[in-house]
C-alpha cells in the first residue's frame, strides 16, 4: 500500500499544477506598470482638434483610461457597459483612441497624406461614438500607437485605473466585464477616492 | 499570389500534359512577373541600415511577441511586433545598448517579453528547481542502492556445506552425501 502513496502523491501534485496552468489565460500578461506613474503624453483631442490632453490634466481625480478603436470588435462588447457606467456618473473615463486608421488592417498609411490620416481618424472615431454612444470625458488620438507602447498596450481594449497622484493602480486586459467592474474596479476606485 | 496557387491546387489531378505544360509556363511567368511587385512595398524600410537591422534582429529574436506569444518579435507579423521593431530600430539609432533596449521593453511589457527570464528571487525556483529535483533524485537513488546492497549480502556458508563444496571441487570421484541427509 505504502509503495503506491508516493507515485499517487506526485500524480496529484502534477494534476494541481496542470489545473492551475490550464485555468490561467496566457494572454493576460501582468503589467509591470501597475504601481508606477502613468506615462506622460500629449495628444490632440478628438472632439476639439485645437486642444490637447495630457494625463497631468487629471491630477487630483481617480479616473479610467480606456484604450479603444472603431475596428476593435471586443470594444463593441464592452462599450454598453462603459456608456451605462458613465451615465451613472461612476468615474471620469478618458478614451485613448488607438491606431484608428493604421490598426484597421486595411488602410496603408504610407499612401495617405499627413493630414489625411488625422481627418480619417476623426471621422471614423466620431462616427463610431455617435453610433454606439460616447462614455468619454474626451478622447485623445494615438494615431501611430507610440503612447500605446509606453502604456504596454498589446491588445485593444485595455483599461487603466489611475489614482489622484497619477499612479496606475489596476489594468484591465480585454473588455471590462460587469464582474471586473463590480469586484475589482469599483471597490479599488472607492478606496483610492479616500486617499489624499 | 495566394489566389494563383489556390487555383492551381483546385485543378483536377490528371490534366492533358500539353495543358499542364502551358499552365506551368504561365505560372512561372506569373511568378517571375509578380514576385518583385508583391514585395517591393514591404522591403523598403528594412534595408535602410544593415548594421541597425542586424542588431535589431539579434535583439528581437530573444524577445517574445505579445500578440502571437510563441513567436519571437523578430519573426512575428503582428502589427504590434512591427511597431515594436520600429521602436527598437529607433532606440538603436539613438545609440542605446542592447541591454537598454531590452529594459525599455521590459519596463512596458514585463519580464514576459524575455525568452530568457532574468535570475532573481522570484525566478530562483524556475532556474534552480530542476537541479533541486536532480539532487533529490540522486539522494534517493543512493539511499535505494545502499539498502538494496545490504539486502543482497550473500548468506554465510555453513561448515558442512563448505566441506561438501570443497569435496566437489577437489574432484573426488566418490560423491559424498552431506551428513544431514544421511
Amino acid at each position: 500500500m505504502k509503495r503506491f502513496l508516493i507515485p499517487l502523491g506526485l500524480f496529484l501534485v502534477l494534476v494541481v499544477f496542470l489545473a492551475i496552468g490550464l485555468n490561467r489565460d496566457p494572454h493576460e500578461v501582468p503589467s509591470p506598470l501597475v504601481g508606477k506613474p502613468a506615462p506622460d503624453f500629449k495628444l490632440q483631442q478628438l472632439a476639439e482638434p485645437d486642444k490637447s490632453f495630457s494625463p497631468a490634466d487629471m491630477r487630483g481625480q481617480v479616473w479610467l483610461l480606456n484604450v479603444w478603436a472603431s475596428w476593435c470588435v471586443s470594444c463593441r462588447a464592452e462599450h454598453p457597459l462603459l456608456v451605462a457606467f458613465a451615465r451613472q456618473g461612476g468615474l471620469p473615463i478618458v478614451g485613448l483612441n488607438y491606431k484608428e486608421v493604421r490598426g484597421d488592417g486595411e488602410t496603408d498609411v504610407k499612401k495617405l497624406a499627413a493630414d489625411e490620416e488625422t481627418t480619417l481618424t476623426r471621422q471614423r472615431a466620431a462616427a463610431w461614438l455617435s453610433q454606439h454612444g460616447n462614455p468619454y470625458l474626451l478622447s485623445a488620438l494615438d494615431m501611430d500607437g507610440r503612447v500605446g507602447i509606453d502604456y504596454g498596450v498589446y491588445g485593444v481594449p485595455e483599461t487603466y485605473l489611475i489614482d489622484k497622484k497619477g499612479v496606475i493602480r489596476y489594468k484591465q486586459i480585454g473588455p471590462i466585464t460587469p464582474e471586473a467592474l463590480e469586484k475589482k474596479i469599483l471597490p479599488l476606485a472607492k478606496q483610492l477616492a479616500g486617499e489624499s | 499570389m495566394l489566389r494563383l496557387s489556390r487555383s492551381l491546387h483546385a485543378l483536377p489531378a490528371r490534366v492533358d500534359t500539353s495543358v499542364n505544360k502551358t499552365l506551368a509556363t504561365l505560372a512561372t511567368a506569373a511568378l517571375l512577373g509578380m514576385t518583385p511587385v508583391a514585395h517591393a512595398g514591404e522591403a523598403a524600410p528594412l534595408a535602410a541600415d544593415p548594421v541597425v537591422e542586424a542588431r535589431m534582429i539579434a535583439i528581437s529574436e530573444e524577445l517574445r511577441c505579445l500578440v502571437c506569444q510563441n513567436e519571437s518579435l523578430a519573426a512575428s507579423h503582428a502589427e504590434l511586433a512591427e511597431d515594436l521593431r520600429r521602436e527598437v530600430r529607433s532606440l538603436i539609432r539613438d545609440g542605446k545598448s542592447d541591454a537598454e533596449v531590452r529594459d525599455y521593453l521590459v519596463s512596458r511589457y514585463g519580464d514576459f517579453v524575455l525568452y530568457r527570464p532574468p535570475v532573481k528571487p522570484t525566478t530562483w525556483l524556475l532556474w534552480f528547481g530542476p537541479f533541486l529535483i536532480l539532487a533529490a533524485a540522486i539522494i534517493g537513488l543512493i539511499a535505494y542502492l545502499r539498502r538494496r546492497a545490504s539486502l543482497l549480502k550473500p548468506a554465510a556458508l555453513s561448515a558442512a556445506d563448505r566441506a561438501a563444496a570443497e569435496a566437489l571441487l577437489s574432484g573426488d570421484s566418490q560423491p559424498t552425501q552431506p551428513k544431514d541427509q544421511a
